[in-house]
């Protein structure tokens, strides 16, 4: 967004022109084609987008956790600076967990049934710090309290079905937090919860982002979520970047045929009884992607150009980039006029 | 005055649970819950998961059998003997379209179905007529009859489960969570569907989400449960700009808005703690071990469902 001043500073995470792949039996899958963004500390960055838009991938992408068909097929993934896709796997999972942490969508599976939940936060501690044995129960005890967990000591030796899955989410995210990672990415991390307990969840991240200073990815479907909580937000549809800035500029000042759509699509808070302007057509398949923009096919002002070649980044001012013909087409009618 | 469409009276619907070896205990999903719904109206049920929602509407199709309580629709009852007959008045649209269409049977089949059960044609070419006609209706092309539901997008499956429901030309259709398993931009396809066919056949919706937005949208009135029990209803507007109950407060205030300015200049009421087992279910007001008023009577009996003006019905003590 501030493309001199990135000349001079070096980002906490500069992910440039990221491809990535799985390489299924029905061909290779490209579930993200050329995504750059940078990423500062203590910065709340908002990737939105639908099932299959890549957003996903992209966070699995810098933890390097793809599948095992899954591969990134270029670009680079600088973490101040250093290229991480080009680190073997020890080096990578010091990085996972001390550097990056992330927490997922589903807190019910992504903890195990069998062990405690003292058992599994100190083993996050031992692994990633020298702590052992009460100094690592101690801290796990502290992770507890710093995510809003009442009587920590006695939680420590219950399993995971004893919690709810807000406990359970909290738990993941003390669990996230062990090594204090300079970025924490949260993958849909309230899309499973009840909505009075995602907003303890979504007050939790935004304390701790401010306590502990940590920059923050928030990976989400949820317009909502995005707005409450993001600085720059970021939204992808087919595995590209249509658009991305400020969180007023992308719901006030849109600039792609997408974002337009998504934000006609869902009740306007101003004017609830108004009726919806749904985006027609089906969701993308990545499966079988067009040659030009992702979006062509279910874009109400597409043009030839649309279908032959994917659109360039254009800024619509120094807190907003938009990728749509449109506004090529607008710069250049206003530039002749 | 007018009979509602669908009356439902003192509903409750307990489930045994086994807690031990011999031990069983009653969970009560549903208690003692009542409301109604007029003709073509669209009423919106909402809470939290495991509030009972998803229950009453199905205690209300009797898929499930009442443990009290009675349906009238129309203002007849809604028994074991006279199913078959309500069945083609009410229909129900599930949640999930994976599952809920069957993976061997042809989308016309799919359709078709309910008008084999109730023989509602006289010969095939009258039954292909009306599923073709379904089709048209929910806006899926001819040449879909042959295909199989694993050949569809969400979107277009929800959009022949609708077409299901409909077949019988119901007056009233339950619609347990329709859209959450959609994307965003599906979803607005499927909410103007379903306010376009309202128009069309004045049918009456029993709308039930947890998104709140959504429901705004698209309810006439709407219903707040808690824990097996209304806690407030009123019309769309008054639930959502004037709520009264502190847990309808806290809910709407949770919801997060897209709209950056708003959401952030609003003042949010965190609930503390999560809600309590329905097993063991607090004395009194169920709502009151997270309610920032509760008091020494909310402990003692649940508050009645009192109006407040205009049809805001509200259950509590204190507000």
């Amino acid at each position: 967004m501030k493309d001199e001043k990135s000349l001079k500073k070096e980002h906490l995470l500069s992910v440039q022109d990221l491809h990535t792949s799985f390489f299924t039996d029905s061909g290779e899958v490209h579930a993200v084609n050329g995504v750059s963004f940078n990423l500062d500390p203590g910065e709340i960055l908002g990737i939105v987008g639908e099932s299959g838009s890549g957003k996903s991938v992209t966070a699995y992408s810098i933890m390097q956790i793809l599948a095992s068909t899954g591969k990134v097929t270029g670009g680079k993934i600088l973490y101040k600076g250093d290229d991480l896709t080009k680190w073997n796997e020890k080096k990578l999972s010091e990085f996972r967990g001390k550097c990056v942490s992330i927490i997922f969508q589903d807190p019910m599976t992504s903890l195990n049934p069998v062990f405690t939940i003292g058992n599994q936060l100190t083993e996050a501690i031992k692994l990633h710090t020298d702590k052992r044995g009460k100094d690592a129960w101690d801290r796990a005890v502290e992770l507890l309290t710093l995510v809003g967990i009442n009587e920590p000591e006695r939680r420590m030796r219950q399993y995971p079905h004893e919690h709810s899955g807000g406990m359970r989410q909290r738990v993941m995210i003390a669990m996230a937090l062990a090594c204090e990672p300079d970025i924490l990415i949260a993958d849909e991390p309230t899309t499973a919860l009840d909505v009075t307990i995602q907003a303890q969840i979504l007050e939790l991240i935004q304390e701790l982002q401010k306590k502990l200073g940590m920059a923050v990815i928030l990976v989400t479907h949820d317009l909502g979520v995005i707005a409450e909580l993001c600085d720059n937000i970021i939204v992808m549809y087919g595995g590209s970047i249509c658009e991305r800035g400020t969180g007023r500029e992308i719901f006030y000042n849109p600039h792609h045929e997408y974002t337009k759509g998504l934000l006609r699509s869902i009740p306007d808070v101003k004017n609830m009884k108004e009726r919806l302007v749904p985006i027609a057509g089906t969701p993308i398949n990545i499966l079988n992607l067009p040659k030009g923009c992702a979006f062509c096919a279910r874009c109400d002002n597409c043009m030839k150009i649309c279908l032959q070649e994917k659109p360039m980044e254009l800024d619509i001012n120094e807190n907003h980039k938009a990728s749509c013909w449109m506004n090529v087409k607008e710069a250049f009618e206003g530039g002749a006029r | 005055m007018n009979t509602p469409l669908i009356e439902v009276r003192n509903l409750k619907q307990y489930f045994p649970i086994k807690t031990g070896l011999f031990k069983t205990e009653l969970l009560k999903a549903v208690d003692d819950v009542s409301f109604s719904i007029d003709a073509g109206e669209t009423l919106g049920l909402v809470g939290e998961s495991g509030c009972g929602k998803t229950t009453v509407g199905r205690t209300l199709l009797h898929l499930y059998e009442p443990t009290a309580g009675e349906v009238l629709f129309e203002g007849e009852p809604v028994t074991k003997d006279n199913l078959p007959k309500m069945r083609q008045k009410m229909q129900m649209v599930f949640q999930d379209p994976y599952s809920s269409l069957d993976p061997r049977m042809t989308v016309e089949d799919i359709i078709g179905e309910p008008l084999d059960v109730h023989k509602l044609f006289e010969n095939k070419k009258e039954r292909r007529d009306k599923i073709l006609y379904l089709m048209n209706l929910v806006g899926l092309n001819a040449e879909h009859a042959t295909r199989y539901a694993h050949e569809f997008s969400g979107g277009q499956r929800q959009r022949i489960g609708i077409a299901r429901a409909l077949a019988v030309n119901p007056k009233f259709i339950v619609c347990d969570e329709p859209v959450s398993a959609l994307d965003v931009s599906i979803q607005a396809q499927v909410i103007n569907m379903f306010e376009d066919l309202q128009v069309k056949l004045g049918v009456a919706y029993l709308f039930i989400a947890h998104d709140l937005l959504v429901v705004h949208h698209i309810s006439n009135r709407i219903a707040v449960m808690y824990l097996g029990k209304i806690v407030e209803t009123g019309t769309a507007d008054d639930v959502n700009y004037t709520s009264i109950h502190p847990y309808t407060q806290s809910l709407m205030s949770a919801v997060p808005i897209p709209d950056p300015d708003y959401t952030r200049q609003r003042k949010r009421i965190v609930l503390q703690g999560d809600v309590p087992s329905p097993l063991h279910m607090p004395s009194g007001c169920p709502f009151r071990t997270r309610c920032r008023f509760a008091c020494d009577k909310c402990a003692e009996a649940m508050p009645p469902l009192t109006d407040r003006g205009g049809g805001h019905q509200v259950a509590c003590w204190v507000k």
